[in-house]
C-alpha cells in the first residue's frame, strides 16, 4: 500500500489487497518487514546522534568519544580477530563486551517472549536478581557436588526462581486480572529488598567470614559450581561458556515460538486472545506460562552471571543492579525476534562496557560517561515507541514530493 | 456538459503497486439524483470515491465540479467544493454531543476567538428540522443509535454546506428499519436539490433508492443504466461478469438423526442479564435450521453457549446424543461442533497469522499438525494449499497473512477450516455478512452441500432473504425466546412480525 493516508475505513484495505493476488500480499508483507528493519536502524542512529549532541554540549568532541567507546568495547578487535590472546587489550575488551552481551541477550529474551504473548514484562530486573540470589545459595551450599551437576543444579534453580517470580505476575493476571506492568514492577521491589536482606549483616547468605567485620557480602560460590571460561582466565574475569548458553537460548526462543504448539498458542494469544479462545486455546493458562518462561530467561541470566564471573554478591550490588531493565530496550530495538535481540544485546553490551572502560576524562565529561548508556537506552525506548511517527514522517515526505510533481503536471495541462 | 450535471469525472485512472484500482473510469452526477455505484468488494468503488474526496490523487483523469475543473489536494479541498462523504466507519467522538461533533473543526466563533456554541446548536437544530432528521443536538453520540450516528455524519456534511453527498455502503451497519429511514432522508435530500452518490454491493437496495446505477468491475466502468428496466439478475451479471444464481438451488432435505439438541437453555449476556430464556430445539442431520431475529435478541449468546464460548446458566447442549457439561470451546470442538463465528476478524481469524496457521487454529495440537508439542509448519502449509484450492480462496497462498485477504476470502478460509474438521454440527453465524454477491453465492452453495453430506447446520442470519432461501426450518427469536417455528411456506411479513414480538408462541416450545 503506497498511501497509508486514507482513513482506515471500510472496504479500502480489501479493495487494494484483493485484485491480483500473491504479488500484492507479498509486497505488503515485504513492506512491513522492511519497515521492521529500517525503523530500528533509524532509531538507533538518531539515539546516537542525540547522545552526540549532549557530548558536544558539554564541550567535548562526540566523534572522539564514540571512537573511544568503540575501542573501549573492544570492537577494534574485529579488525584483527586472530589475536585472541587476552594480553591484547582489544581482545580483552571484546571478551568483556561479550560478557555483558550474554546477560543482555537473556534479559532481552525475557521481555521479548512476554511481548509475543501480548504481555509487558517490566520485571526482568527482579527476576534476574532472584536468579542471581538462588544461584549464589546453590553455589555456596552443596560444596561436595561433582562439577557438572553442581553447575546444572545452580543454573536450573536460578531459571526456576525467575520463572516463579514472573509466574506470580502471570498468575495474578490470569486470576484477578491484575495488570502485569504493575505487578512486575512491585515484584522488582520485593526482589530488591529481598536481595538487600539476604546479603546484609546477619542475612542468611552473608558469608560467615564477613559477619564479624559487618560486611554485607555473600560467600564465594564453590569452585565446583563455576562455569568454565573459554576465553581468558577467571582471575581476569574471563568469558565463560554461559555465552554459548545465551546464544543457544536465542535458538530455543526461535524454535519455541515458531516450531512448537506452545509457541503457536503464545502467538495466537498475543495477537488476538478472542480468536485464540475460539480456537480452543486456554488464554489464561497461556498468560501464566508465558510469564514463567519469560522469567526463566531472566533468572537464567542471573544464574549465569553468578556462576560465570561474579561468584559473590552484596547488598550494595543488589541495589546498584539495573541490567535487567536494559532488557526492555534490547527487546524493543530487537523487535522481539531472536536475531534482533542478539544484535541489540551486542550493541548495548558494547555500549555498557565501552562507556565504563574506554573513555578518558579528557574525551568526555566524567560524570556523563557512565550515564551515556542510559541516555541512549532512554532515547531508544522513546523512539521505538514513536516508530509509527518515524514511518509517518517518511511517508509524508514521499507524498509531498509526489504531490508537487502531480500539481506541476496538472498546472501544465490546464 | 448538461446543465444539470454537478459533477463529472473523466478517465480516472489510479494504480496501486500491482493493481489498477481504477481504469479510465467515467462518472457523472446530476442535480437532485441518487446515483448508485455498484460493484463487488475490490471493484474500485471506494478508490474512485476517495479520489473524488481528495484522499487519493488520480494518476490520470480530470474532475469537474459544477463545470469547473478541480484538483483536490486533500479532503479539505473537496469539502470546500461542496462534497461531503459519510464513511462506513463513523468519525465521531463518542463523549461529545451531536452538535459538538458536527461543528468540530469548523466552530462558529464570537469575536473571532470565542466559541459561539449557541449559534452552533441553533444551526444544527435548523438543519435537522429542514431535512426531518429527528436528532437532539444535545444528545451525546455514545447514547444514540447507529442509525442516528449516521445521520449525524450526514448533518456534518450538510453543515459544511455540501451539496454532493457520498455515502459509502451506508446500510451495512443499519437494521432494516433504520435503512428504511435512511432512504426516506435521502429522498428528502434529493428533493431539496442535493445529489447523492450511493456506494453499495446490495442489488435490492440499489434498485430501491437509485435513479441511475453505474457498475464497476475490476476497476473498469461496465455500464451506467437507469433504474427503470434494471433487474437484479442483470446487475449481478454486470457486477460479477457471469450469470449468478441469486436463488439458492437445493433439493429437499433428507433428514437423519438428531445431531444437535438444546434443552431448556438459559444464558446471560455480558451485563449478567438473562439473554436466552428456556430455549429448546434440535437440529437433525441433513437440515439447515435458521435462527431469525432482530439483532440483540439472544441469538449471539445462544450460539456462544452452544459453541462453548459462553457458560450457560442452566440447561443442556447435546451433540450427537452426548450431553456436554461444563462446555468449553475445546470440548465442543472435540464433540464435533464447527463454528463460523459472527465476527471473522475479531474471532474467526488471527489476522496476523498466515492462512496456513489460521487453518490450523483448532487442531494445531494434534497430529498431523504436531506431535508431542512439536509443530510441523510444512504440513500446515501443505494442508492449507489443498484447502485453498478446494475452497477457491483467492488473493494469496498458504503463507499469506489473513489480514491481506478480502472479506470474502477471509470467510472462505474460516469455512474451509471448519468444514475440513468434518464436524457433525456446523454453526454458521452471519456467514455472508459484508460479502459480495460472488462470495455469498459460493458460501450458500457450500452450506447446502455440507447439509447434503449429512451435517446438521444451524444458521444465524439477520437477513430475512437469506433465512428464507437457505433454510429448511426457521426458528424466530424474540427477547431470548423462540417465538415461532416454520417448516413450510412462510412469507417474509409473517416472520418479520414475529421478529418484532407480534406472533407470540408459548415459551419453552
Amino acid at each position: 500500500m503506497s498511501e497509508p493516508l486514507a482513513p482506515q475505513g471500510g472496504t479500502e484495505p480489501e479493495e487494494i489487497a484483493k485484485a491480483p493476488p500473491a504479488t500484492v500480499a507479498s509486497r505488503l508483507d515485504f513492506a512491513q518487514r522492511a519497515g521492521g528493519v529500517i525503523t530500528p536502524i533509524i532509531t538507533g542512529i538518531i539515539a546516537f546522534l542525540i547522545g552526540g549532541l549532549i557530548i558536544l554540549a558539554t564541550g567535548h568532541n562526540p566523534i572522539q568519544a564514540y571512537w573511544d567507546i568503540l575501542n573501549g568495547a573492544g570492537l577494534n578487535w574485529l579488525a584483527h580477530p586472530w589475536k585472541t590472546d587476552i594480553a591484547n587489550t582489544a581482545a580483552y575488551n571484546f571478551s568483556q563486551t561479550l560478557l555483558q552481551t550474554t546477560t543482555l541477550i537473556l534479559v532481552g529474551l525475557a521481555v521479548a517472549f512476554a511481548f509475543r504473548c501480548g504481555l509487558f514484562n517490566i520485571g526482568g530486573n527482579g527476576q534476574y536478581l532472584v536468579g542471581l540470589i538462588c544461584a549464589n545459595w546453590i553455589g555456596v551450599s552443596f560444596v561436595n557436588m561433582a562439577r557438572p551437576a553442581h553447575i546444572l543444579l545452580g543454573i536450573a534453580v536460578a531459571a526456576a526462581a525467575g520463572a516463579v517470580w514472573a509466574g506470580i505476575a502471570g498468575f495474578l493476571k490470569a486470576t484477578v486480572g491484575a495488570h502485569e506492568v504493575i505487578t512486575t514492577i512491585m515484584l522488582n521491589w520485593i526482589a530488591y529488598w529481598l536481595g538487600s536482606y539476604v546479603f546484609q549483616q546477619g542475612g542468611p547468605l552473608q558469608a560467615p567470614a564477613n559477619k564479624p567485620l559487618d560486611i554485607p557480602i555473600s560467600a564465594d560460590v564453590a569452585k565446583s559450581a563455576w562455569l568454565p571460561d573459554f576465553w581468558g582466565i577467571p582471575e581476569l574475569q574471563g568469558l565463560h561458556i554461559g555465552f554459548f548458553i545465551a546464544i543457544g537460548m536465542l535458538v530455543v526462543f526461535w524454535l519455541l515460538l515458531s516450531r512448537t504448539t506452545l509457541g503457536f498458542e503464545v502467538r495466537a494469544v498475543g495477537y488476538n486472545p478472542d480468536a485464540a479462545a475460539y480456537g480452543g486455546i486456554k488464554v489464561r493458562q497461556n498468560y501464566i506460562r508465558a510469564m514463567a518462561i519469560s522469567g526463566g530467561f531472566a533468572g537464567l541470566a542471573g544464574g549465569l552471571d553468578m556462576l560465570g564471573y561474579l561468584h559473590h554478591f552484596g547488598t550494595i550490588d543488589v541495589q546498584a543492579a539495573t541490567i535487567g531493565f536494559l532488557g526492555i530496550a534490547v527487546a524493543l530495538l530487537g523487535r522481539n525476534t531472536a536475531v534482533g535481540v542478539g544484535l541489540a544485546a551486542l550493541l548495548f553490551g558494547a555500549l555498557v562496557y565501552g562507556t565504563t572502560h574506554g573513555l578518558q576524562s579528557g574525551t568526555i565529561d566524567p560524570s556523563l560517561a557512565g550515564h551515556l548508556t542510559e541516555i541512549v537506552q532512554g532515547l531508544v525506548v522513546l523512539f521505538i515507541g514513536a516508530d509509527v511517527l518515524i514511518l509517518a514522517v517518511w511517508n509524508a515526505r514521499r507524498r509531498l514530493r509526489r504531490r508537487e510533481r502531480v500539481t506541476e503536471a496538472a498546472e501544465a495541462t490546464s | 456538459m448538461e446543465a444539470s450535471t454537478v459533477l463529472e469525472m473523466r478517465g480516472i485512472t489510479k494504480r496501486f503497486p500491482g493493481v489498477v484500482a481504477n481504469d479510465h473510469v467515467d462518472f457523472d452526477l446530476r442535480r437532485g439524483e441518487v446515483h448508485a455505484l455498484l460493484g463487488e468488494n475490490g471493484a474500485g468503488k471506494s478508490t474512485l470515491m476517495n479520489i473524488l474526496y481528495g484522499l487519493y490523487r488520480a494518476d490520470e483523469g480530470e474532475i469537474f465540479v459544477k463545470g469547473k475543473r478541480v484538483v483536490f489536494h486533500s479532503a479539505k479541498d473537496a469539502i470546500g467544493a461542496g462534497i461531503g462523504m459519510v464513511h462506513q466507519h463513523f468519525m465521531l467522538i463518542p463523549v461529545m454531543t451531536v452538535a459538538e461533533n458536527i461543528v468540530l473543526a469548523n466552530e462558529p466563533t464570537k469575536a473571532h476567538a470565542l466559541l459561539d456554541f449557541d449559534a452552533a446548536r441553533e444551526r444544527v437544530r435548523q438543519l435537522s428540522e429542514t431535512f426531518n432528521f429527528a436528532i437532539d443536538p444535545d444528545a451525546r453520540v455514545e447514547e444514540i443509535s447507529v442509525g442516528q450516528q449516521q445521520r449525524v455524519e450526514i448533518l456534518k456534511a450538510l453543515y459544511r454546506r455540501a451539496d454532493i453527498l457520498i455515502l459509502d455502503e451506508p446500510t451495512a451497519v443499519l437494521t432494516p428499519q433504520e435503512a428504511k429511514e435512511l432512504f426516506e432522508i435521502l429522498g428528502t435530500l434529493v428533493r431539496e436539490g442535493m445529489s447523492v452518490i450511493f456506494i453499495s454491493h446490495k442489488l435490492n437496495e440499489v434498485l430501491e433508492i437509485a435513479d441511475r446505477i453505474t457498475v464497476l468491475r475490476r476497476g473498469k466502468r461496465i455500464d451506467t443504466v437507469p433504474r427503470e428496466g434494471a433487474t437484479e439478475e442483470g446487475l449481478a451479471r454486470m457486477m460479477v461478469g457471469r450469470e449468478v444464481l441469486l436463488r439458492v438451488e437445493k433439493p429437499p432435505a433428507q433428514t437423519g438423526d438428531t445431531l444437535l439438541e438444546v434443552r431448556d437453555l438459559q444464558v446471560s449476556d455480558d451485563r449478567n442479564l438473562p439473554a436466552v430464556r428456556d430455549v429448546s430445539f434440535s437440529v437433525r442431520a441433513g437440515e439447515i435450521v435458521a435462527l431469525a431475529g432482530v439483532e440483540g435478541n439472544g441469538q449471539s449468546e445462544l450460539i456462544e453457549a452452544i459453541t462453548g464460548l459462553r457458560r450457560a446458566d442452566s440447561g443442556d447442549v447435546v451433540v450427537g446424543g452426548r450431553v456436554i457439561s461444563h462446555a468449553t470451546a475445546r470440548k465442543m470442538l472435540d464433540a464435533g461442533v464447527g463454528h463460523i463465528p459472527e465476527d471473522r476478524q475479531r474471532r474467526g481469524l488471527v489476522l496476523e497469522f498466515s492462512i496456513a496457521e489460521n487453518i490450523a487454529l483448532h487442531d494445531y495440537n494434534a497430529p498431523p499438525a504436531s506431535r508431542f508439542g512439536w509443530l510441523f509448519p510444512r504440513r500446515l502449509v501443505e494442508r492449507a494449499r489443498r484447502l485453498i484450492g478446494e475452497f477457491d480462496v483467492r488473493g494469496g497462498g498458504p503463507n499469506t497473512r489473513a489480514s491481506a485477504l478480502s472479506g470474502g476470502n477471509q470467510q472462505k478460509v474460516v469455512a474451509a477450516r471448519e468444514v475440513a474438521r468434518d464436524p457433525k454440527v456446523l454453526v454458521a453465524a452471519q456467514p455472508t455478512r459484508g460479502l459480495d454477491v460472488g462470495a455469498i453465492e459460493y458460501l450458500h452453495r457450500r452450506l447446502v452441500q455440507e447439509r447434503d453430506k449429512g451435517r446438521a447446520i444451524l444458521l444465524l442470519s439477520l437477513e430475512l432473504e437469506e433465512v428464507l432461501s437457505l433454510s429448511d426450518r426457521i426458528l424466530v427469536m424474540y427477547e431470548g425466546r423462540i417465538v415461532g417455528e416454520h417448516t413450510g411456506a412462510v412469507t417474509e411479513e409473517q416472520i418479520g412480525l414475529e421478529m418484532l414480538g407480534a406472533g407470540k408462541k408459548e415459551a419453552a416450545a
